[in-house]
């Protein structure tokens, strides 16, 4: 292979230099500044701070409220990245299958991808109306009294719902167009060597899938821990009284509405080093992804 | 008897094309037969309707006795070899061999020593734990070949085996895949657009032009005596010369030469057909040729020029002195085809 080289070490310094700014105003900048709070306790009316060591992060392990909205992230995320990737793939596997109008039938499927979150949540709201909701009613007629703010598990029931709801088309994209890229011709082979359906799914289309798969999976953990905050927001309306809530969510309840900020910016800290571990869980696993010609 | 018959076999498209007009022929057990034609033919439509791939519109198909019009293309006790191989990227070679007979119940110590069978048939005992991406194109190849043969089909299907491959390899495989089916004994059907291909291997050539068969017969026969001008002009290269003629008092006529004496045709304009190779050197012979071109292939040359102001080429030797400029010639007995000008058939 050819490599182009560069003469001199100014040009391409110059050249990454508003990348490099924009990453160390807009990112580096505000963590280290996050970072340096979470070890303050600061003043409710800006007047100043106290150097409290790890005490911030020491409230935040013995925390009960704490420990509840951590334990929710993670059901919160488990649930909304397997649902949406599944309802996603049972899509896309059976468009894939339509001929005829198919095209129609994509397009409406991708629709809800254009919808903002906050505006998605509305329509969540709209969906869960305590008084004339068109699933609340539907609900009832099981007999399932459903409480949107009230209850916890029916607001986190509408949470996790409109989340998916909002997630299934962009994870749609991606499997139908994976699904695509599966030569013809493999397709044919395994139509000669399996007769059942299922099996071929999971023998030959789901391990072809894998790496749009894992990619996906990876985004929509991203997405369920922290894009969601629209959605919830919405749905809460800023007061989470004993509602569920995520761990992003409640940074900005506590440092914002509860003005706790040396706490929130522990909270801040704690989602840091997460998304950085699950960054390098990511690389170590595509690093070692096979490379599928 | 026959192995696979087909009976009026017809596919339309839903946009009203006629991809393969009714086809009825008859392949005999063991029979290597080649459908050759140009691309859109609906050769491999033909091979996919036989394989499964695509719905069959009318007519029936029959292999080994059963009709297998409705049957799903597992169920067809078939085997087939793609042109791009269609291995399972992400099995090694010993799935991907053994995969067809995993679905089929097969205990897996009888997998092992079938797989074991045709990796040493195919030399890829080194290979069968590699994945596909690890292996060369001919490799590819041959664990395609390895994936038909373990089942121990009633018929295999070849759809452009070779056509990934360079011009080496294939010279090479052609030769393989001729000899495995031989050692088989595995009736097959293969499709290709290449000529040398379908005459080399061949047992018997089926002829496609536009959706309906132009002819079918040995290669020899396909050869020496094509049916049509289709056939004529797309088996052998170069390709036989077409000319316009005339048929005056019993003889075949092209411009003020005579080429055939006792034409069994009435009279009136005809195709004359005449193999480059029949056409040899002769200073008393009676046709005059104006060579314009030398083409030196070695062992032999083509001579391009005209007689009677049309385009002809020439096959001759390379102890056959060649020079451009007027040419004497004679044709070999039996050489000349007479085609209906109109239709194209043969006369």
């Amino acid at each position: 292979m050819k490599r182009a080289g560069f003469t001199s070490a100014w040009l391409p310094a110059m050249l990454l230099l508003p990348q490099l700014a924009v990453i160390a105003i807009f990112f580096y900048w505000p963590a280290a500044h996050a970072l340096r709070s979470s070890f303050y306790l600061q003043d409710p009316f800006g007047f100043g701070e106290t150097f409290v060591g790890l005490s911030n992060f020491t409230s935040l392990l013995t925390s009960a409220a704490y420990s509840r909205a951590a334990w929710f992230t993670v059901f919160f995320t488990l649930i909304v990245t397997f649902g949406s990737l599944s309802i996603a793939l049972l899509l896309a596997v059976k468009a894939d299958k339509v001929i005829r109008g198919a095209k129609t039938y994509r397009t409406l499927l991708m629709w809800v991808y254009a919808v903002a979150p906050p505006v998605a949540g509305v329509i969540g709201l709209i969906m869960f109306n305590q008084s004339w909701g068109p699933l609340k009613e539907f609900f009832a007629l099981f007999g399932w009294d459903f409480k949107l703010g009230v209850n916890y598990f029916d607001t986190a029931f509408a949470m996790i719902a409109v989340s998916i709801w909002k997630q299934v088309p962009v994870n749609f994209i991606f499997f139908l167009s994976g699904l695509q890229s599966i030569p013809k011709s493999v397709r044919e082979a395994a139509l000669i060597d399996n007769r059942s359906a299922t099996g071929r799914f999971w023998d030959i289309t789901f391990p072809l899938l894998a790496p749009t798969g894992f990619f996906l999976l990876i985004t929509n953990i991203t997405y369920a821990m922290f894009d969601t905050f629209g959605v919830i927001d919405t749905v809460l309306k800023g007061q989470p009284g004993n509602n569920p809530m995520t761990l992003v969510y409640k940074v900005y309840v506590d440092g914002f509405r509860g003005n706790d900020l040396g706490g929130s910016s522990a909270q801040s800290v704690v989602l840091m080093v997460l998304v950085l571990a699950l960054t390098v869980f990511q690389f170590r696993m595509i690093e070692r992804r096979i490379h599928y010609t | 008897m026959s192995h696979v018959t087909l009976t009026a076999l017809r596919k339309v498209y839903a946009n009203g094309f006629e991809a393969v007009k009714p086809a009825s022929y008859a392949i005999t057990p063991g029979e290597f037969v080649v459908l050759v034609g140009p691309s859109g033919c609906g050769k491999s439509t033909m091979l996919r309707m036989i394989a499964g791939l695509e719905d069959i519109s009318d007519g029936t198909l029959e292999i080994a006795g059963r009709v297998v019009n409705t049957l799903d293309p597992a169920d067809r006790d078939i085997a087939m070899v793609f042109q791009n191989y269609a291995l399972y990227p992400h099995m090694t070679v010993r799935k991907n061999i053994g995969y067809g007979l995993q679905n089929r119940k097969i205990p897996k110590d009888v997998i092992a020593a079938k797989v074991a069978e045709a990796s040493a048939l195919l030399n890829l005992d080194d290979y069968l734990d590699r994945k596909p991406s690890q292996l060369s194109g001919g490799q590819r190849q041959r664990v395609a070949m390895g994936r038909a043969i373990v089942r121990d089909p009633a018929l295999f299907l070849f759809d452009e085996p070779l056509s990934n491959l360079d011009a080496k390899l294939r010279n090479q495989m052609r030769i393989e895949i001729k000899a495995l089916q031989r050692r088989l004994g595995v009736t097959s059907i293969y499709v290709t657009h290449d000529q040398v291909e379908a005459m080399t291997m061949a047992d018997r050539i089926i002829v496609m032009n536009a959706g309906r068969i132009e002819q079918i017969g040995a290669p020899a026969e396909i050869y020496h005596t094509p049916a049509t001008t289709f056939v004529a002009s797309f088996m052998g290269a170069p390709p036989m010369n077409l000319l316009d003629g005339q048929i005056a008092g019993g003889a075949a006529r092209v411009g003020d030469h005579t080429v055939m004496t006792d034409a069994p045709a009435a009279p009136g304009p005809v195709t004359v057909g005449i193999r480059p190779e029949d056409i040899v050197a002769d200073p008393n012979g009676p046709l005059t040729l104006d060579i314009a071109i030398v083409e030196e292939l070695g062992a032999h040359r083509l001579l391009h020029g005209t007689l009677a102001g049309q385009q002809l080429s020439v096959h001759v030797g390379k102890d056959s002195p060649a020079t451009t400029g007027p040419f004497r010639a004679a044709l070999k007995p039996g050489a000349v085809s007479l085609f209906d000008a109109g239709t194209g058939e043969r006369l």
